[in-house]
């Protein structure tokens, strides 16, 4: 889950990171009476789950508070990257002499949270990794022990010689990796990490993302959750325990097991047609789950044939077959739907079906080859 | 012959009693597993199904039964610490089948595990079946055979697709293993890459990956060198798009790395078969058989 700027911001803060003062505005007025509380010029910025802010126009400088409110009335409400700007963060424009950037990762490789320093601050560190790896300074955390003191100054040292602004920048390395730790984050990043003419260390942007999985045992971070900054289809599966992403084509899927739903997208284009989801059930199915999984793919207009691909294992496919119906009973489904089941209880489950008048196949290729001809001829 | 799991293997089930736990251990027993313990804290003392005991503690049922593997349904924010018992208990083989692990959690874990010499496959993984010897796990047992593949696979379900086309078609397996689609996973490809090379049982070698990470292209260096086997390999989600998460934690492309055409691209530099679809399997393993 990723957070908005001015939550990672809160987090930094409350861990006692030094920020220039700001807040967040959800009204032009409100975003005037921050500028005017701030005093002297402020940096207006969408709240997005996006990179590229500035490039869409959605960061501005602004000298006076009227001046703040017209940019907030212009930023509030725009699309970056097809997402709608409902905040805008209000913070002092600060007098930057130099950027830099400190993110922490949790590494597959290392099976560790592993520090990135670089100098090369203020832009898109995957860049820098990619182009440049030689700028960035890599140090994986033992996370039984925390990052150590002498780790902490090697990673500042990497940064800067003035020894004033290593010790601060030491100790704010420190406190980015507890907030790291005691979130459970996949991604802590401060960038960039400015320094300021008057020698100060400050960290100017912040971003977070928490590891799904904490979720359920962090109720407060679970609330930080912006659900207008998802596809709403997307939050409504969220909640009917469904993992779906939205895609382009035309082809509803509907099925058991990521690495299953992933394979059935990939068959789907193999066969000519384009996936209109990722959806996965999950394990262990029940009717409610089939319901909501239909209610979801056919509210989706491009949608025009939807697959069923379950391999029952510990999904009951009978269960399946039961949700199916019951979907049918509740609402019209005006797309052909063709039903791929095998496994568990599979013959209880083709009984359903036939009850109902469904037939339904049991090898993968051949109902992916018959969904992508039904989407074609629809189209 | 087989990797990890034989009918050596005696199993003690660490959540014998929940929901889970004890659907599976029906099955786990109805295959042939030898279950010797289940461990539920606060119900030692009592028997699974009239003939299972269970105990308190992992040390304890080690202790009376001489289990020697373990497997995890525990809920998601006890799976660490349960992993961490049964690698105390001195068990060889920890087999976590519980989603949704918090990752933190699983990095703090993993030295533990590795300083008590033990194996963790797993998380969020279906676990392991050695046909017609042992199943620990989730795996399906009647859609398996015995013979001469080893199988490993990021995913559960999709691994039942490959392995039911194996079957229909009379090629055996010598041992199938989910080691997980989480980020941080106690046993890799390489790991069982390794094993199957070692291993007398098995004449050629299924690996089924997907898009995030590095794993499959490190993989595929080993083949490149270690391996004398013929492999086949198979990537999923050719078709997903960068930066969403598909379902599993690990699977997710960032940025450049992890996307599928770099997988295929370091399968075929190390001459790994590739599967462009699950049915691809049986013919290009009967040219290779």
């Amino acid at each position: 889950m990723n957070l908005h700027e001015y939550q990672a911001r809160a987090l930094l803060k409350s861990a006692g990171i030094p920020m220039p003062d700001g807040d967040v505005a959800s009204t032009p007025s409100e975003a005037e009476s921050i500028a005017r509380r701030i005093g002297g010029p402020v940096v207006v910025k969408a709240q997005v789950h996006s990179g590229g802010r500035g490039k869409a126009g959605g960061v501005k400088m602004a000298r006076t508070p009227g001046e703040a409110a017209d940019h907030a009335s212009h930023i509030l409400g725009m699309t970056i990257k097809g997402l709608t700007v409902h905040r805008v963060l209000v913070v002092p424009a600060a007098d930057i002499v130099s950027e830099s950037y400190v993110g922490i990762i949790m590494d597959r490789a290392t099976q560790r949270p592993v520090f990135m320093v670089s100098s090369a601050g203020g832009i898109d560190i995957e860049e820098v990794a990619a182009k440049t790896p030689e700028k960035i300074v890599r140090l994986p955390v033992d996370p039984v022990y925390g990052l150590l003191p002498h780790q902490a100054l090697t990673l500042a040292f990497a940064l800067f010689q003035d020894f004033s602004q290593v010790r601060a920048t030491a100790r704010m390395m420190e406190q980015l990796y507890r907030v790291f730790a005691d979130s459970g984050a996949s991604l802590a990043e401060i960038n960039p990490l400015v320094t300021t003419p008057d020698h100060r260390v400050l960290a100017l942007d912040a971003k977070i993302s928490i590891d799904d999985n904490e979720l359920d045992r962090r109720p407060d971070l679970a609330l930080l959750r912006d659900e207008t900054a998802e596809e709403p289809s997307e939050v409504t599966a969220r909640r009917a325990n469904l993992s779906f992403i939205k895609l382009d084509g035309n082809v509803g899927c509907v099925v058991n097991g990521a690495g299953l739903a992933m394979a059935t997208m990939d068959l789907v284009k193999y066969y000519g047609g384009e996936p209109a989801n990722f959806l996965d059930i999950g394990g262990g199915s029940n009717p409610e789950k089939v319901i909501s999984a239909l209610k979801i793919i056919t509210s989706d207009p491009n949608v025009k044939a939807i697959l069923f691909n379950i391999f029952g294992g510990i999904t009951r496919t009978d269960d399946v077959a039961n949700g199916i119906v019951a979907a049918t009973r509740q609402f019209q489904v005006t797309v052909p739907i063709v039903i791929r089941l095998t496994g568990t209880n599979e013959e209880a489950a083709l009984k359903i079906l036939e009850g109902v008048g469904m037939r339904a196949l049991s090898d993968m290729d051949q109902a992916v080859e018959q969904v992508v001809r039904l989407a074609r001829e629809a189209a | 012959m087989s990797v990890f799991i034989d009918r050596e293997t005696r199993l003690v089930v660490q959540g014998i009693t929940g929901r889970e736990g004890s659907f599976h251990t029906r099955q786990m027993l109805e295959y042939g597993t030898t279950v010797v313990a289940g461990v539920t804290p606060g119900k030692g003392g009592q028997r699974f199904e009239g003939t299972v005991p269970v105990f308190n503690v992992v040390a304890e049922a080690v202790a009376q039964t001489g289990a020697n593997t373990s497997v995890i349904y525990v809920p998601p924010a006890m799976a660490a610490g349960a992993i961490m018992e049964a690698a105390e208990a001195g068990l060889e083989l920890i087999v976590c089948i519980t989603e949704g692990v918090p990752v933190m959690d699983m990095s703090r874990t993993m030295p533990f595990v590795r300083s008590r010499g033990a194996r963790l496959i797993g998380p969020n993984c279906p676990g392991l079946i050695t046909p017609g010897a042992s199943k620990v796990g989730i795996i399906p047992g009647n859609i398996c055979a015995p013979g001469r593949v080893g199988l490993v696979s990021r995913s559960g379900t999709l691994t039942y697709e490959v392995v039911n086309h194996l079957t229909r078609n009379n090629i055996g397996q010598s041992t199938c293993v989910g080691i997980g689609g989480d980020p941080i996973i106690g046993t890799d490809f390489i790991d069982c890459l390794r094993a199957f090379q070692e291993d007398p049982g098995t004449s050629a070698i299924v690996m089924i990956g997907e898009i995030g990470g590095t794993d499959e292209q490190n993989a595929a260096a080993f083949v490149k060198e270690k391996v004398t086997k013929p492999v086949i390999g198979f990537i999923a989600g050719q078709t997903a798009p960068k930066g969403r998460r598909m379902g599993h934690a690990g699977a997710i492309i960032s940025g450049a790395s992890g996307t599928a055409e770099e997988k295929l691209a370091a399968f075929e530099a190390a001459d790994i078969a590739i599967m462009r679809r699950p049915l691809d399997v049986v013919d290009l393993l009967k040219a290779r058989l």
